[in-house]
């Protein structure tokens, strides 16, 4: 099938899906939904989580099968039994969590189900590797060596990787299933034109995206869904931003982010940091961060800003520089000392999946883990406090659980999250790193998170934000540190935190000298 | 109810295993000519060994490894043992205790050279292994060594024998028939492994299991955990070597009977539904599993040979046999990846 070159797909195709339902034990996670997507055209599939996306996507590649319902491709019926069925037929996804097999090298992965072989049968590396060089060129990626360990290239990279291998399986229809979430900069760019590009091939693209402003972007065509049914279809520009949320969450947008309080003095300081400096990702970082504040930390990706917390959070070794807490100096050399009541610190971790959650354990004992030494009586775990403090979180963070005890990996994402947030919450800590806590969540469980933020601001805790969302930062933080290049360029507050400024001082340049077309 | 049909989902290997060894005892015991105490005590007798050193594999598999040192470690501490409980009294207690601190210090070797020479615990434990049983050679060249044949005939028995031997106290009718073998089992559970499984170290041992950067991001202190789920490890292949001893009453450096014990506890680690991935399980599966494996070579003596089972009674069939046994359990755990309707759920 592959031939070694970058060969045009072979065309687009219309999809057609009627009356298609699918349950899983009594949830309805996709009733009745009619859904067309036409070829040439990007199609923005748009919903909170537990809306019924994934499961239609699930169903097009052919990883479950509907209850009922039909499906068309280019106006032949089909119906795959699995996800071989549906990519022999064009079917293409790429899923927001990696599909690469970190130590194999990048050529070795792009060509990992149909791999050129030698007369001999033997899989032939040169072809192989020109083949990976001809598709990552066409995504724009030169740089990237096909003999590369996928394991050695930063997150962005291997995201166009990804993008590389689904191409070099001829879709027909292209299905992005939060799949430039892990993309920064000048990766955005390429992406969005090889997006484009493959419109105008006349491929089917499917879209799934939280981020409105990659929605605008991209999409020609969007469709809601809400609780497993097909809301609206409509054409870019037909709806507003606002309108387009209310359409997903059937609320109203505009109390998503809680008021911030206004403040008469500066707060006094709780986390305080003098030139934290870690080669190459931290140059002479000098911050604080006040009781009840929530301080954004902002900027492209990979400038820092995921070093920094875990510099703090005692992960790093080898960090010059001071941190004091509440005016006195101190060292944290392990997650086990940031966390201990001296300190008082908690890091909601980037990746939920590996670090924040111990997956085959129970959705109890995940909650209990972090603030276990203190639910010990005698070295002995105290089984009613710990039930009582349980009880006290699932209702507080109203994690949606009918037996605490099942492995956390059976919730959802959202839910998941919640679990990894209430095991800090349960240690008491007063300092809360957060690293993009938001990444893949449904806007009403953020919408929760924000809130939350809030009132444990409220109550006293200083809080560091890290996120990728222009919107959060803007919303949701007092003031904002701009990070560029391991330094913090720019502290962005009240009147001046808009999202040009953020924008610009991302790239490091002063405010009113964007070239047009630089962003996004 | 619901209570229950949890405890059941979560424990399926554990409700695995039992069902399993219930079924093959079953057979077993109808099968048996004069069934009684008398083969209850020979039972345990024969197990017992295989049960610690199954629950000393349990712990290292809990954070995720293997330990290929159980069973030389087990040997080390029989010919340590031949020699430091010799004597009668005050002396054989001490000399136990030494066995068991001798055990538990090996374990805490292991955990040393992984946590802080960061090696894999497959491959460390191979190495120490070979020392521990280098050093048991060195102790014991020979098989010999002569324990206090009173104290290994009354500790092996039962609670009536216990009593005779040492005159503490007279026949105590159906009670007194009890064998001392579950008794040692129970105590060891409950006094060690019950508090260890509810101390936060304990509950960090499954965490490390299930992810260790995640335990570590949550402050969890791994390498406590670590080193103590190998000292624990080291501590029952210990009371296996102590136990070996009073059964056999001397030392013996019995390098092919090492290696079996070692891979046997492998066996009984997954029969009794401990995962391989680390992070759920527990010895009291590991316990039903290392019985499943001796019921089987149980049932091979009693099958008449004249019967028309005769011929796959021949004991040198049973290492073929405990091998279909091992598959089978192992699948009947795996069956639920036939309900699994999002498949991609098989993987995580």
């Amino acid at each position: 099938m592959l031939d070694g070159g970058p060969a045009a797909p072979v065309g687009g195709a219309d999809l057609v899906m009627r009356g298609i339902s699918k349950s899983y034990g009594g949830v309805h996670a996709l009733s009745d939904v009619d859904f067309a997507s036409r070829a040439g055209s990007i199609h923005a599939v748009l919903g909170e989580n537990g809306a019924g996306k994934s499961t239609l996507i699930k169903i097009i590649s052919g990883v479950v099968q509907p209850d009922r319902g039909t499906m068309s491709l280019g106006g032949n019926p089909v119906r795959f039994a699995s996800p071989l069925e549906a990519n022999a037929a064009g079917i293409v996804c790429i899923f927001q969590e990696l599909s690469l097999m970190p130590d194999l090298s990048v050529a070795d992965n792009i060509a990992i189900t149909d791999p050129p072989r030698t007369r001999l049968g033997l899989i032939d590396g040169r072809a192989q590797r020109r083949q990976a060089e001809a598709l990552l060129a066409r995504v724009g990626c030169e740089d990237i060596d096909p003999r590369e360990r996928v394991r050695d290239l930063p997150l962005s990279r291997r995201q166009m990787v990804e993008i590389a291998k689904a191409l070099g399986r001829h879709p027909r229809i292209l299905i992005l299933d939060e799949a430039t979430s892990a993309l920064t900069g000048s990766d955005v760019e390429k992406v969005y034109a090889i997006l484009h590009q493959l419109r105008d091939e006349g491929l089917s693209l499917l879209y799934i995206s939280h981020r409105m402003h990659e929605i605008e972007e991209l999409a020609d065509t969007c469709s809601v869904f809400r609780n497993g049914r097909h809301i609206e279809t409509f054409k870019k520009g037909d709806h507003s931003d606002d309108e387009i949320v209310q359409l997903m969450i059937g609320r109203d947008w505009s109390n998503v982010f809680p008021p911030k309080p206004a403040r008469t003095s500066p707060p006094e300081p709780v986390l305080t940091a003098r030139g934290l400096t870690w080669p190459p990702a931290l140059r002479d970082i000098s911050l604080s961060v006040g009781r009840g504040e929530i301080v954004g930390v902002g900027g492209l990706d990979g400038q820092g800003q995921r070093e920094l917390l875990l510099a703090l959070f005692g992960v790093l070794r080898g960090v010059a520089g001071t941190v004091s807490i509440g005016g006195k100096p101190v060292k944290i050399h392990s997650p086990a000392s940031a966390k201990s009541p001296e300190i008082g610190m908690a890091l909601i971790p980037e990746d939920r999946k590996t670090e924040g959650l111990m997956l085959p354990m129970g959705v109890a004992d995940n909650i209990t883990m972090a603030a276990l030494p203190w639910l010990t009586k005698h070295l002995v775990v105290d089984r009613s406090a710990e039930a009582e403090k349980i009880k006290e979180m699932v209702a507080r963070m109203q994690i949606k659980v009918s037996d605490l005890d099942a492995p956390v990996a059976t919730l959802s994402g959202g839910n998941q999250q919640k679990v990894v947030i209430a095991k800090w919450l349960l240690t008491g800590a007063r300092i809360i790193l957060l690293n993009d806590p938001t990444r893949g969540i449904d806007v009403g469980t953020k919408q929760e998170i924000y809130q939350l933020l809030r009132s444990l601001a409220a109550e006293g805790a200083a809080i560091l934000f890290y996120t990728t969302d222009y919107d959060e930062l803007i919303g949701c933080c007092d003031r904002v540190l701009i990070f560029y290049d391991g330094r913090v360029v720019r502290e962005l507050s009240g009147e001046s935190l808009t999202e040009t400024n953020i924008i610009a001082s991302s790239l490091n340049l002063q405010p009113g000298e964007i070239p047009t077309g630089a962003v996004q | 109810m619901k209570t229950l049909r949890f405890a059941i989902a979560h424990n399926l290997g554990l409700v695995l295993a039992i069902g399993l060894f219930v079924v093959l005892y079953a057979i077993y015991v109808s099968m048996h000519p004069n069934y009684g105490m008398n083969v209850v005590l020979q039972n345990g007798n024969e197990a017992l060994a295989l049960i610690l050193v199954g629950m000393a594999q349990t712990m290292v598999v809990l954070i995720g490894g293997l330990d290929l040192s159980v069973g030389p470690l087990m040997t080390l501490v029989n010919c340590f043992g031949s020699i430091v409980m010799a004597g009668t009294g005050g002396s054989i207690v001490l000399g136990v205790i030494a066995c068991m601190a001798l055990g538990a210090a090996c374990g805490f070797m292991n955990g040393c050279i992984v946590v802080y020479g960061r090696i894999q615990p497959i491959i460390a434990t191979l190495a120490t292994g070979a020392i521990y049983l280098g050093l048991a050679l060195f102790l014991r060249p020979t098989p010999g060594g002569r324990i206090d044949g009173d104290f290994a005939w009354a500790f092996t028995n039962d609670i009536n024998e216990l009593g005779y031997t040492y005159g503490w106290w007279e026949d105590l009718g159906w009670f007194g028939l009890i064998p001392l073998q579950p008794i040692y089992l129970i105590l060891i559970v409950v006094l060690v492994w019950l508090p260890f499984r509810r101390t936060a170290t304990g509950r960090g041992c499954y965490a490390v299991g299930s992810s260790e950067a995640a335990a570590f991001m949550s402050g969890v202190k791994i390498n406590r955990c670590k080193l103590t789920a190998f000292t624990l490890a080291g501590f029952f292949a210990g009371c296996a070597g102590i136990y070996l001893t009073m059964q056999i009453g001397s030392g013996n450096a019995d390098a092919p009977q090492a290696a079996e014990y070692t891979l046997r506890s492998i066996a009984t680690v997954v029969i009794g539904g401990t995962s391989l991935y680390g992070g759920s399980g527990g010895v009291i599966g590991t316990i039903f599993g290392a019985l499943v494996l001796r019921s089987i070579s149980f049932i091979f003596r009693v099958v008449p040979e004249s019967s028309a089972l005769g011929f796959v009674a021949s004991p040198l069939l049973q290492p073929f046999f405990e091998g279909v046994i091992l598959l089978i359990a192992v699948s009947l755990g795996a069956a639920r990846t036939f309900r699994v309707r999002n498949r991609l759920s098989l993987f995580t």
